[in-house]
């Protein structure tokens, strides 16, 4: 749904797809509340942070499942939120989408890579 | 295409200065800190996924005084950005938007948030063996 006026959908003005995002970012965030809420939560509560202390925390079968969940919504909630800002502060057209393009490509890189790491730390064999 | 200027938010000239309104800033700022964070956030489980010795070596770098700092800051943005944004959640079912509603949920965003922090550090302290 779109909520521009004609005339400023064809002068390329406003945000685009402005609704959408708003709406994403809600349902990331009621997401996240527990989420990122549990991370914090056990991370802290764990007796110590020796690497076999954390790896067995978090290769864990409900460890995995949720960070599954966490990763991917953080990055998604991020992504967009840090899109708000450059959209609010960058007036510049070229500089504005140069930096969105950045910003989202590193956010799939990082994203891939941190799911990537989850997945080992599930599913690889013991070091 | 020529674009007209158009003035872009926030407009800091226009408004005059009130503390919900730094509260606000102060979301978008802990926001932003977050997103670099993930940054660490990711290379903390690629280090946990490569094995006790990549661990180690970033878990050095994270032990030393500049380290923890940087814990301690994304701990204290992470509990903000949490209080508040579920504040903001309040917000768009259009609750408590009204002046004194406003004032009053930004006391307790403040208060719970050094609430959380100081919890965080006692819990991490305790269990350490440091308190």
């Amino acid at each position: 749904m779109s909520l521009k006026t004609p005339l400023g959908r064809v002068l390329g003005l406003g945000a685009g797809g402005g609704s959408h995002h708003w709406w994403l970012q809600r349902l990331s965030s009621m997401a996240l509340v527990p989420l990122s809420a549990w991370f914090v939560i056990a991370l802290v509560r764990l007796p110590d942070v020796q690497w076999a202390t954390v790896h067995g925390w978090l290769a864990r079968p409900l460890s995995t499942v949720l960070l599954l969940l966490l990763v991917p919504t953080l990055l998604h909630h991020s992504c967009v939120g840090v899109r708000v800002v450059v959209e609010d502060y960058v007036p510049n057209r070229r500089a504005k989408t140069l930096m969105l393009l950045a910003l989202q490509f590193l956010h799939f890189i990082v994203g891939v890579a941190a799911v990537f790491a989850v997945l080992k730390i599930a599913f690889g064999a013991a070091p | 295409m020529s674009i007209p200027i158009r003035p872009t938010s926030p407009h800091l000239q226009i408004y005059r200065r009130s503390y919900t309104m730094v509260l606000s800033i102060l979301h978008r700022a802990t926001g932003l800190a977050l997103s670099v964070g993930l940054l660490l956030l990711s290379a903390w489980l690629l280090a946990v996924g490569t094995g006790p010795a990549g661990y180690a070596r970033l878990m050095a770098l994270l032990d030393s005084p500049p380290g923890l700092v940087v814990l301690a800051g994304f701990g204290g943005a992470f509990w903000y950005h949490f209080v508040a944004g579920i504040r903001h959640l309040v917000f768009d079912t259009g609750r408590c938007l009204e002046r004194r509603e406003a004032r009053r949920s930004a006391v307790v965003v403040i208060v719970a948030t050094i609430a959380l922090c100081a919890l965080t550090l006692w819990s991490v302290l305790r269990l350490r063996g440091l308190a």
